[in-house]
């Protein structure tokens, strides 16, 4: 007999190995696009690189709103689907299970929305 | 260093034990040339419902006394009610898995003398339900087991006759595999796995580590249903590599190598060579 | 037997260490180490990610909220919290590396014929070497940007 508690089929949208590809892509490219997103605080001098000023000319390059905006979608991305990781391992009910996926969707769609607002707005400042 | 006889437990010398203390107000075995150990066992019963709470006995022991000659002199001298399970006494049957000390181990694996102190403390596995003392159950360990598919599945008959014979395999090739056949499923890794402490749908190490065992071996041909059966929210995923599992495997099984081993192929990182049954196929094609 | 059996969802979690099980790093040596930071930097980073995009979102606000936001984080407190992000992040980047290159089973050796002392393969000085380099780099990192912060340069 084997007991109803192990999971059998695979009735999730992405697969789990899919869904761990992306994980460890996304953790590989944010590691790259974060370290240029410090190194830009060393362009201008350091005690300076975070007068307004400066910062919303650094947003003002369209490559580096793009490079933000990338940083942005790669940690919410990897973040979040950590954070599912953790939850996910606790409790094992369909409600559950429902309540971290949607929970950390909507976290992470939020917080790529409330950032990308952020950037669009001091692009155009 | 101070040997003495022992009444009532052979005739033997007794051997010093290390000088580490547990912190407790129990003699060292270094006080007055006493040799007893103080043995520490959780007691509870599922059935009745009982608090747990730790019973102790004194107990003698020489250098090469295991944990479990330990709690068989307590049962058969001081209190014949302390349930165990155990058989072999030589670390091949996995019955007597129990945590010794914090650490899960093979009760009669253990001896007391390289354990180093003179408080010994057996409790139950834990992630597996107690049903009285040191007795758990391992039917949801066996269902995971199970689940793998732990057998040698070939789904093409043997064309000619001439084919019948035995299934030859280079030492290499069992090489792939024989580590992870040496499980005797005590439940060691499933109990120090961080996962299946809270994660009741994860299979664990030792399941993971068989469906790698059978995948890897050249006879078998059912690794893509192995890994479509752990590739899902609760599968494979979720084994972070704290190798746990492998350092307290007493039978150098490392499960945690067999799951990475697992994972590179599902990742399609690495592949096991082609099986007999697709050189079968490739040889049937040909004709 | 039979009724200890009877309710099996009931007995699922019964006896699981919970999560006391990953909250204690100090049983099983440096892998396990590494799991229990890993995760807990992971969260860190994650709060600290979220509390950042919130901080950055003052920008559209001109530059009086822009600078009454950056006056929380230019304290001492607010320096020793950066040093803590700069030392995590720099662990959270070197382990994640050699847990992906682990994961796709670099770096672990080769299944073999196992004998007394049994020491498993997988748990091997490379593993550990990997785990002491993220380590000592996210000690380095934490100087670095230490002497940066509290440098006054």
């Amino acid at each position: 007999m084997v007991s109803g508690n192990i999971q059998n089929a695979n009735s999730t949208f992405l697969r789990e190995s899919t869904v761990m590809k992306i994980h460890y892509i996304t953790g590989l490219g944010a590691l790259f696009v974060v370290a240029v997103h410090v190194m830009m605080r060393l362009v201008v001098p350091f005690s300076t690189s975070l007068e307004y000023e400066n910062v919303i000319n650094n947003y003002r390059i369209l490559w580096y709103a793009l490079l933000l905006e990338i940083i942005l979608v790669l940690i919410s991305i990897h973040g979040f689907n950590g954070l599912r990781i953790m939850l996910i391992e606790l409790r094992q009910n369909a409600m559950w299970e429902k309540f971290v996926t949607i929970f950390t969707l909507a976290a992470m769609l939020a917080v790529i929305g409330y950032g990308t607002r952020t950037i669009i707005i001091a692009n155009g400042l | 260093m101070v040997y003495e006889s022992c009444k009532g437990y052979g005739s033997e010398t007794w051997i010093p034990l290390n000088k580490k203390t547990a912190g407790n107000d129990h003699q060292t075995v270094h006080d007055e040339g006493k040799q007893n150990v103080l043995l520490r066992v959780l007691r509870g019963d599922m059935f009745k419902k009982t608090k747990r709470s730790f019973s102790t006995f004194s107990v003698p022991v020489r250098r090469w006394t295991t944990v479990l000659d330990a709690l068989i002199y307590a049962k058969e001298h001081s209190d014949s009610s302390i349930a165990i399970r155990f058989s072999c006494r030589m670390a091949s049957c996995g019955s007597c898995g129990m945590i010794i000390n914090g650490i899960p181990r093979l009760a009669c694996y253990t001896k007391i003398s390289e354990l180093g102190y003179d408080t010994v403390t057996c409790e139950p596995l834990p992630n597996f339900p107690v049903i009285r003392d040191l007795v758990t159950d391992f039917q949801q360990f066996f269902n995971h087991h199970r689940h793998m598919e732990p057998y040698i599945e070939n789904q093409y008959p043997v064309p000619r006759e001439e084919a019948l014979s035995e299934f030859k395999q280079t030492p290499r090739d069992i090489d792939n595999y024989l580590q992870f056949s040496y499980c005797i499923k005590c439940g060691l890794c499933y109990s120090a796995c961080p996962t299946v402490a809270t994660d009741t749908k994860f299979p664990g190490p030792q399941a993971l580590s068989q469906a790698y065992r059978y995948s890897a071996d050249n006879r078998d041909d059912a690794e893509k249903k192995r890994l479509d059966i752990v590739d899902n929210r609760h599968g494979i995923w979720r084994c972070h590599f704290a190798g746990s599992c492998s350092a307290v495997c007493p039978k150098g099984v490392d499960p945690a190598l067999g799951i990475q081993l697992l994972r590179s192929h599902l990742m399609s990182i690495s592949k096991t060579p082609k099986t007999l049954a697709d050189l079968r196929k490739i040889d049937d094609d040909k004709d | 037997m039979e009724a200890f059996r009877k309710n099996e969802s009931e007995n699922l979690r019964a006896n699981r260490e919970g999560l006391k099980g990953w909250l204690n790093p100090t049983r099983y040596g440096w892998e396990r180490l590494s799991y229990w930071l890993m995760r807990l930097t992971g969260l860190f980073l994650l709060l600290y990610f979220v509390g950042h995009v919130y901080e950055t979102s003052s920008l559209v606000g001109g530059i009086d909220a822009w600078n009454s936001m950056l006056a929380l984080t230019q304290t001492p407190g607010g320096h020793l919290f950066l040093i803590l992000v700069i030392g995590t992040s720099t662990f959270h980047s070197a382990n994640g590396i050699r847990l992906i290159l682990a994961e796709t089973a670099r770096g672990l050796g080769k299944p073999g014929r196992p004998d007394y002392p049994y020491d498993a393969v997988s748990l091997n000085n490379r593993q550990r070497s990997g785990i002491w380099i993220a380590l000592v780099l996210a000690a380095a990192a934490m100087f670095y940007g230490g002497s940066i912060l509290f440098g006054g340069e």
